[in-house]
């Protein structure tokens, strides 16, 4: 029997999007100084909100509000009660959970269903995690004291607006810092939103500053002289060009940039769920993640039959409206982004590899992608190489276990890897040979705010979350000096 | 909805790949062991996923009627009387008089000897009498008792045998037992559809689920069935994901459609559309009949019957205006 | 008669091999007073790639190495440097000019040094690393892993200790390692380097050049192949056109927050610097078909 599910449309009223938005500096909403940019629905492909953006002159004021707040306020405030203030902010995220949930929709494209069940309440659970760390840090093996940094300044992506701005916030204020943070330009929205929350839990004004605008006010507040700290998740490309224009500076970074990871299945692997696993790996959040299974290494001897069985897969994704509750695969984030992809998927058919789409239809409006999946693909194609950044998974097969390792490791990224057995000492001893920052055993995509998460090689350095994740927050370098 | 009429079952011929593991039950065995494995993590997070989805409107009444339709009403208790089962059989019929166009259930299940009962009742309505059967619940007895058990209830004459496997048979590793004795018993239905039930509480994890799911449809079985509902737990979404994907798998193997009925804890409308929902998305909408899914349970007929009515009539029913039979 | 002396030739040591520089140059190494003390290798750029291809070499030996016998090693290097003290202390001397208590004692901190790292090689996953508790039905872990290969600028100025002191760290946490000695002091470096050899430590773990820093730093810095660079030894121009250099391979670079001082006891930044952390996940099963009770 045909049973199709009726439209089950999120109301967007909750969200209450402004004609406009502004930054949020020293404790207060004010016009910038920069030129307005728009924010759109990647959804519909319509405008949301106009945003003010901030000048040179409006940063250097953000970056004194942060210093100012650290010294006179933020420094010296103990622990336990810089805890309380981050245990206020995660307690009325989770109070306006679906209104964040929905904001985030509207302005990233990702699913309804994924910003309610995964984003927000990760955001949530990141603050309160790290607020009971505030009182804590004399336990990180760190030595009695450890001392913040200072001043933070923060560039983040657009792929998980809210949960980077947690993932940079909340452990920067846990240690001690006060920070300026800059959201991408594509999705300004609900990092303004949490700045409500933020000001209504009091917390005291220039702790947290944020600065809307394009990559080059990214540039102007990493490269401020009054910034003893920068944290960056993004490209590999712009992470590189940060780490050059700060040599010789002195300053400490921290980046999390682009990979291209290896899901690994073996013959002895339970299948449907590792067909779930690369599902999940390559089309949550429209493959749009840093650490998404985009190689699939699948052993030769099951893979025509696996392939096969995934294709069937991809199939029932439902790919549509981000508000729908029922949607799968949302919207790509821009015009952009969606090119780029697109670029790279007619490379990887002139360059002789297989591609196959799903039939699903796409609506007319706004910036889609059917899931796809390369196969014939050989490691020296581009589509094996390089980050798509987008719903396509480019497959290819192994031999053995060895050639498995050999040929996950072979790529310049390092951020993560899925490994899919059902034997445990060759999960364990895959676990222990892969150079990859996180390593996914019969699962992918899975967070925490107690795991680090971070790559090796040019998927960046220093990590999030977990304890490691707050030592980037805090002098590390207890090595004595000469006076 | 379409019901299929009852018809001689076929001996569709085996792929060889398949009928070589029915050779004795070393090869079986062999054959039980080499499915993939199912990673429990996995599937509850598939299962849990899945049941997210929402089905409103026109979809939810379009499923609730489905729902209906596949109802296999029960009454398996020690105290059940002809005035039991009479109630029941009405029931059935005519789900909510006030709104007699609801479609009818699929069946009415009961003990063998309330079988002559439910025949008399149920006679040209549609709705089809199955019988438990081969020593249910716990299938401790020997196999002429099992058969003879059947006998009743095909000779009354039952339009389905519910049974249940060996499961001390099962446990023990003896798959050739397991095997034969449903084999036996598929013969004795003659006519008759034949659930079986693996009362997947006491094979305890997923893999077992699988191996018996194939082990059933190895030896005939027209239903690949979950539970007695008489222990717990019973019919679990998990559960129910990896046997709807043995009949999949099993369809585009041999070419033949094979039946999965949930039985046990299925007690709100809600349960049943996230039931539905995992049969149109694991195993495929053609499996959206009445014919190839059912539910064994009681008490969630009312609340499919009272959301029935929240979605005509724009507000909620109450328990006072469903009857309890 | 008086016995000629016969003076040692001061190579390189590359692949647990004491070749001459490829390039066939030398320069002169002096005391503080000026005068001649030996002809030291002068490492070429081809020398450093050949050093790099060691590294990596005896990096893939030593991760496979367990930590309780990496730290049996490093002991061991502890044990050579200490049955050849009477010989370093004369080293220091004629390299800094200083006394024979000041030298002495600059040896007994660098094989304290040795015992100190060997101690800890086995605990570091302790230390830094753990279990996650994690809000999932997952088993997960943390645990430091080397980076790789490591460049490493060695200071000037404080010829053994300094030199013990950014090359054990380093190793400890499983990495290799190829270092720049100070121009200053190659007889050191070298002689040090004939320790290493005979501790059973795996050829390429060390390799240790003599030369400009100026010359040969920049090639690390590039070099696709090294993971991360101590920058100790760089006086602040070269620091940062090297760290300019790295940010192309977004290398780790370490640089000290001033001038360290060596005689104090280690913290353990040079630790950290070289451990990558990873994550692992793995789900815990149900052992049961409850878990799908819930709805």
């Amino acid at each position: 029997m045909k049973w199709e599910y009726s439209p089950a449309p999120e109301s967007s009223a909750i969200a209450d999007i402004n004609d406009r938005y502004m930054p949020f500096i020293d404790g207060a909403f004010k016009e910038g100084s920069g030129e307005d940019r728009d924010t759109i629905n990647p959804g519909t492909g319509e405008k949301l909100s106009t945003i003010s953006t901030v000048n040179a002159g409006d940063i250097d004021r953000a970056v004194k509000a942060a210093r100012r707040a650290y010294e006179n306020v933020w420094s010296t405030m103990p622990g336990a009660e810089r805890g309380k203030y981050l245990f206020r902010i995660a307690r009325a995220i989770a109070e306006r959970s679906r209104e964040l949930a929905v904001v985030e929709t509207l302005d990233n494209g990702k699913p309804i269903k994924e910003t309610r069940d995964f984003d927000v309440p990760a955001v949530a659970q990141h603050f309160f995690y790290h607020a009971g760390w505030a009182d804590k840090l004399q336990h990180l093996g760190l030595g009695s004291a450890p001392q913040p940094l200072g001043v933070a300044g923060q560039v983040i992506p657009w792929n998980f607006p809210l949960l980077m701005a947690a993932w940079k916030i909340a452990p920067a204020l846990a240690a001690g810092n006060t920070v300026v943070i800059k959201p991408a330009e594509t999705t300004p929205l609900s990092i303004l939103v949490l700045a409500e929350i933020i000001a209504d839990a009091d917390l005291p004004p220039g702790v947290v500053n944020i600065i809307t605008g394009a990559g080059d006010v990214g540039s102007m507040l990493v490269n401020h002289p009054g910034i003893d700290k920068v944290a960056f998740t993004g490209s590999t490309a712009v992470g590189r060009r940060i780490q050059r224009e700060l040599a010789g500076t002195g300053r400490k970074i921290t980046l999390e940039l682009g990979g291209k990871g290896a899901n690994i299945i073996f013959e002895d692997a339970a299948q449907d769920q590792a067909v779930e696993g690369i599902i999940n790996g390559i089309f949550f959040n429209q493959g749009q993640v840093c650490c998404a299974g985009a190689r699939l290494l699948v052993q030769e001897s099951i893979a025509d039959e696996f392939i096969e069985r995934l294709k069937q897969r991809v199939e029932t994704l439902r790919v549509g409206d981000p508000m729908d509750k029922n949607t799968d695969v949302g919207a790509i984030n821009s015009k952009a982004q969606l090119d780029r992809i697109t670029a790279l998927i007619n490379a990887g058919i002139a360059e002789g590899a297989e591609l196959w789409s799903s039939s699903c239809l796409l609506p007319k409006n706004g910036y889609y992608l059917s899931p796809s999946i390369f196969t014939s693909a050989t490691p020296s194609m581009r589509i094996a190489r390089e980050e798509i950044f987008g719903p396509v998974l480019t497959t290819m097969t192994f031999r053995t276990p060895d050639e498995a390792v050999t040929k996950a490791n072979n790529s310049p990224y390092g951020l993560s890897a899925g490994v899919w057995t059902e034997k445990g000492s060759r999960a364990m001893g895959m676990a222990a040979s892969l150079r990859a920052g996180v390593i996914w055993d019969n699962t992918f995509n899975r967070f925490d705010p107690a795991a680090s998460f971070g790559g090796y090689k040019e998927s960046g350095f220093g990590r999030e979350g977990g304890p490691s994740g707050l030592a980037a927050y805090l002098d590390t370098d207890d090595e004595a000096v000469v006076r | 909805m379409t019901t299929r009429e009852v018809s001689p079952q076929s001996a569709d011929p085996l792929p060889s790949h398949l009928s070589d593991a029915t050779a004795d039950e070393a090869s079986l065995r062999r054959f039980l062991f080499g499915l993939p494995g199912v990673d429990p993590v996995g599937i509850e997070q598939r299962a849990a996923g899945l049941a997210t989805r929402s089905i409103k409107r026109g979809s939810k009444l379009a499923a609730l009627d489905l729902a209906i339709s596949m109802v296999d009403l029960t009454t398996l208790e020690g105290a059940d009387t002809p005035g039991k089962v009479c109630n029941l059989a009405r029931k059935a019929m005519l789900p909510d008089p006030d709104n007699p166009e609801t479609p009818h259930t699929a069946a009415i299940c009961v003990y063998p000897d309330m079988v002559p009962t439910a025949v008399v009742e149920l006679r040209g309505t549609g709705v089809k009498v199955a019988s438990v059967a081969s020593a249910f619940p716990s299938g401790r007895s020997s196999l002429d008792v099992k058969l003879a058990d059947t006998k009743i209830a095909v000779d009354a004459g039952a339009d389905e045998i519910d049974m249940v496997i060996d499961r001390g048979a099962f446990l023990a590793g003896r798959y050739g037992t397991v095997f034969s004795q449903i084999v036996a018993i598929k013969q004795a239905c003659g006519d008759a559809r034949l659930k079986v039930i693996l009362e997947t509480g006491e094979l305890a994890t997923y893999d077992n689920v699988r191996r018996a799911s194939w082990l059933a449809l190895l030896a005939g079985a027209d239903f690949i069935k979950t539970s007695t509902g008489k222990i717990s737990p019973a019919a679990t979404l998990p559960v129910v994901h990896v046997m709807l994907q043995a009949v999949k798998d099993w369809k585009a193997q041999t070419g033949v459609q094979r039946a999965v009925k949930p039985a046990g804890g299925i007690r709100t409308a809600k349960d049943a559309i996230r039931y539905l929902v995992a049969v149109r998305e694991v195993a495929g909408p053609e499996w959206l009949d009445s014919y190839y899914f059912r539910f064994g349970a009681s008490s969630v007929l009312n609340d499919l019957i009272m959301q029935r009515r929240a979605q005509l009539d724009g507000h909620y029913s109450g328990a006072d205006y469903v009857t309890v039979d | 008669m008086n016995h000629l002396a016969v003076s040692k030739t001061y190579k390189l040591f590359i692949g647990g091999a004491f070749p001459r520089s490829e390039s066939g140059r030398t320069y002169q190494a002096h005391d503080t007073k000026g005068n001649f003390i030996a002809n030291a290798a002068l490492a070429s750029r081809k020398d450093l790639r050949d050093a790099v291809v060691a590294a990596r070499k005896g990096y893939s030996v030593w991760s496979k190495a367990t930590a309780y016998n990496r730290g049996q090693v490093i002991y061991r290097i502890a044990e050579m440097l200490e049955s050849r003290r009477t010989e370093f202390g004369k080293l220091i001397m004629i390299s800094t000019g200083g006394s024979t208590k000041d030298a002495n004692a600059e040896v007994d901190a660098a094989v304290d040094r040795l015992v100190h790292y060997a101690g800890w090689t086995d605990k570091l996953a302790a230390v830094m690393g753990g279990a996650n508790p994690v809000s999932s039905p997952y088993f997960s872990y943390s645990t430091p892993e080397p980076t790789g290969v490591v460049g490493i600028l060695t200071p000037s100025g404080s010829s053994l200790l300094g030199l013990v002191s950014v090359i054990t760290p380093v190793i400890t946490g499983g990495n290799a390692c190829v270092v720049i000695a100070s121009e200053q002091d190659p007889c050191v470096a070298i002689t040090f380097a004939e320790v290493v050899a005979t501790s059973d430590v795996p050829a390429g773990l060390i390799n240790i050049l003599t030369g400009r820093a100026s010359e040969l730093a920049p090639h690390l810095a590039a070099h696709a192949d090294v993971n991360a660079l101590d920058l100790t030894g760089a006086d602040l121009e070269l620091r940062a056109s090297l760290e300019q250099a790295a940010a192309e391979t977004v290398k780790r670079v370490y640089v000290p927050k001033g001038q360290p001082d060596f005689a104090a006891a280690p913290g353990t930044a040079r630790l950290r610097a070289f451990l990558e952390i990873k994550t692992v996940w793995h789900p815990t099963g149900a052992l049961s078909l409850s878990g799908g009770t819930s709805y």
